[in-house]
């Protein structure tokens, strides 16, 4: 009883000497606090209330009486949400444009770093490379607008040529039809050559002695990018789906806005250009900020079950 | 690497370059079209179509650009928020950086945490605004420097990069007396310039190419950045509007007047560019690390 009494003592001294240690070493440390304490302040201001404003997907909102002073009503914009024909619109051309970006984008850069590790020329495999990645550092405005200029009816390139070639000129930035292609094709022209940056690195990582073996064994290139390339570079490619799948919703609000027009709104608007026009152009701050919060918490779910299974599969994930 | 001396190998590498070449080829035609066709005669533009060196050089296009003060004030806007947003946001950067590099640092977890979640969650778009507003930020060009001040990326690399910098330095310079902010200004970021030039270049280039944020918060067409300008003369003057509006009293711009425009705002980032790919292949790395 009495040995008792006494370990738990010498638990709570324990105790008490970890806290002391604990305050020995927050006190040695209490520069470093102030220095990151301008970084937190602005992630708490500027993201963690934002997050708190979500609520207001639970209200009326108005903006003169604030989140304090507005109207509660549960439910009500989740439901009118699911019951807008523009959302399942929304959705779909969401879905749609992650679809594209998925099948046609994201194997792009892996078959660029594939090739480019098969240039056995230094300098030429460094100029191609400085060419691919200079689209990624111009903004959504100047591709889109490069864009325009190009394909324009009046005086752009492109139907300049199909009518010298005795086409029919086409309207390519009205026209529905043409957005999802020239969707998938700018972002390609911007992202591909930089995506490859990443794999190429995964890729140099590897170990010459393998292509050696193999060649020594009579594995042809296909063979050898088969079996050492693509296995050396699967982890990053896990890891790049998952961080992908977890922006299924985030399809750039910027480039899809440039693109969006009157006539092609059928295909082109999504979650984030829909918050946009709801909540700032029309006022219905409650009703665009419950459509975010939906895409928001999508984007979230993705991004946990995407890692579980890439975890489940034997593969590092995210976090 | 051993070389492959086969026809099929030989044949492989010429398809591999050839398509390789094109790609990088169809990458930068369109910029290179629009540089020339800027110093183009309209005329020569309407009849050749395609130009990449053109045979009458004219300026006629800067000339009309540069006739009003429109494109000098966004220029000038543009210039200010790029080289004001970047010293904020690389002094919030290093600082957070270098604090969350300690390993020592009680709560350090707990605090990485806080900052990653941001990135898998966030409040949205109309939260922040309204958060933007009530910080009293709205039609200010303040709203498109506060409200981005730390990108985590940037912040995660710079935070890795100070990692990896040997211990010995900090100790010695405890030794000699220097606190925590001695050893950061004094010995971390002098040790660091690679990294801090990569990404103050990764900040300015997102400064230069603001776009959202400046549509988002600034009502006033005077404070605008010249990405808001482009697209306001290339886009909508073509007699395109969202809401279905045309400009059509305004006869829209010639083509080597948008292209133009096109280059000024796209020239800044190609004369960086340089500089920035002698170290962003590393930058980029680390940044898809995990911290």
């Amino acid at each position: 009883m009495q040995s008792q009494t006494e370990t738990n003592a010498g638990q709570v001294l324990s105790k008490n000497k970890k806290w002391e240690l604990l305050k020995k070493r927050m006190k040695k440390n209490k520069l470093i606090y102030l220095m990151i304490l301008p970084g937190l302040l602005y992630f708490f201001v500027y993201k963690y209330i934002p997050m708190y404003g979500l609520i207001i997907s639970f209200q009326d909102y108005k903006p003169y009486l604030g989140i304090t002073g507005s109207e509660w009503v549960g439910f009500e914009h989740f439901k009118r949400l699911f019951a807008d024909p523009d959302f399942w619109m929304i959705f779909k051309n969401t879905l749609v444009l992650f679809g594209l970006q998925l099948v046609i984008f994201f194997p792009v850069p892996i078959i660029l770093s594939l090739m480019l590790n098969e240039v056995r020329s230094m300098p030429l495999k460094r100029s191609v490379q400085t060419l691919i990645y200079i689209p990624h550092f111009m903004s959504w405005v100047i591709i889109v607008s490069i864009t325009y200029v190009l394909l324009t009816m009046d005086g752009g390139i492109v139907n300049g040529l199909l009518q010298q070639a005795g086409f029919q000129e086409v309207n390519f930035l009205l026209n529905p039809d043409w957005f999802r292609p020239m969707y998938i094709l700018q972002v390609i022209w911007r992202e591909a050559g930089w995506g490859t940056i990443i794999f190429l690195a995964a890729i140099a990582a590897v170990d010459a002695q393998l292509y050696e073996a193999a060649k020594i064994d009579g594995a042809g290139r296909f063979r050898q990018m088969w079996h050492i390339t693509l296995p050396a570079i699967k982890g990053v490619i896990v890891i790049l789906l998952i961080l992908k799948i977890g922006d299924v919703l985030e399809l750039g609000f910027e480039h899809v806005y440039l693109l969006l027009n009157s006539s092609n709104r059928e295909v082109a608007e999504i979650f984030d250009t829909y918050v946009y026009t709801a909540g700032l152009k029309q006022g219905q701050f409650s009703y665009s900020t419950a459509v975010g919060f939906f895409k928001g918490l999508v984007g979230l779910v993705l991004v946990v079950i995407a890692n579980w299974l890439a975890k489940k599969a034997g593969e590092e994930g995210v976090y | 690497m051993i070389e492959d001396k086969t026809a099929g190998g030989r044949l492989f590498t010429v398809v591999n370059i050839t398509l390789l070449l094109l790609f990088a080829l169809l990458c930068i035609l369109p910029f290179m079209h629009v540089i020339a066709g800027s110093f183009t005669t309209s005329a020569e533009l309407a009849e050749k179509k395609f130009v990449i060196f053109p045979t009458n050089w004219s300026i006629d296009a800067y000339k009309y650009i540069f006739s009003t003060d429109t494109i000098f004030r966004a220029l000038l806007v543009s210039i200010f928020v790029t080289a004001g947003g970047t010293l904020w946001s690389m002094l919030l950067s290093v600082l957070t950086g270098y604090g969350m590099s300690r390993k020592d640092l009680p709560g350090r977890r707990v605090i990485m945490f806080f900052i990653v979640f941001t990135l898998l969650f966030n409040g949205g778009m109309i939260p922040t605004f309204l958060v933007v507003q009530q910080t009293g930020l709205l039609n200010s060009l303040l709203a498109l420097v506060i409200p981005v001040s730390i990108n985590a990326f940037n912040m995660i690399i710079l935070k890795t990069f100070f990692q990896n910098l040997p211990a010995s330095l900090e100790e010695s310079a405890r030794m000699d007396g220097c606190n925590d902010f001695g050893i950061l200004f004094r010995i971390v970021i002098p040790c660091s310039m690679p990294a801090i030039a990569t990404i103050s270049l990764f900040y300015a280039v997102t400064y230069w190419n603001t776009y959202m944020h400046a549509i988002l918060y600034l009502e006033d067409a005077s404070k605008w950045p010249v990405q808001v300008l482009l697209r306001q003369i290339v886009v909508l003057a073509s007699g395109m509007n969202y809401d279905g509006s045309t400009y059509m009293d305004v006869p829209p711009p010639e083509q080597s007047v948008k292209m133009a425009v096109i280059v000024v705002a796209t020239i800044p980032v190609l004369l960086v560019y340089p500089f920035l790919q002698k170290h962003f292949a590393k930058g980029a790395l680390l940044g898809s690390v995990k911290g």
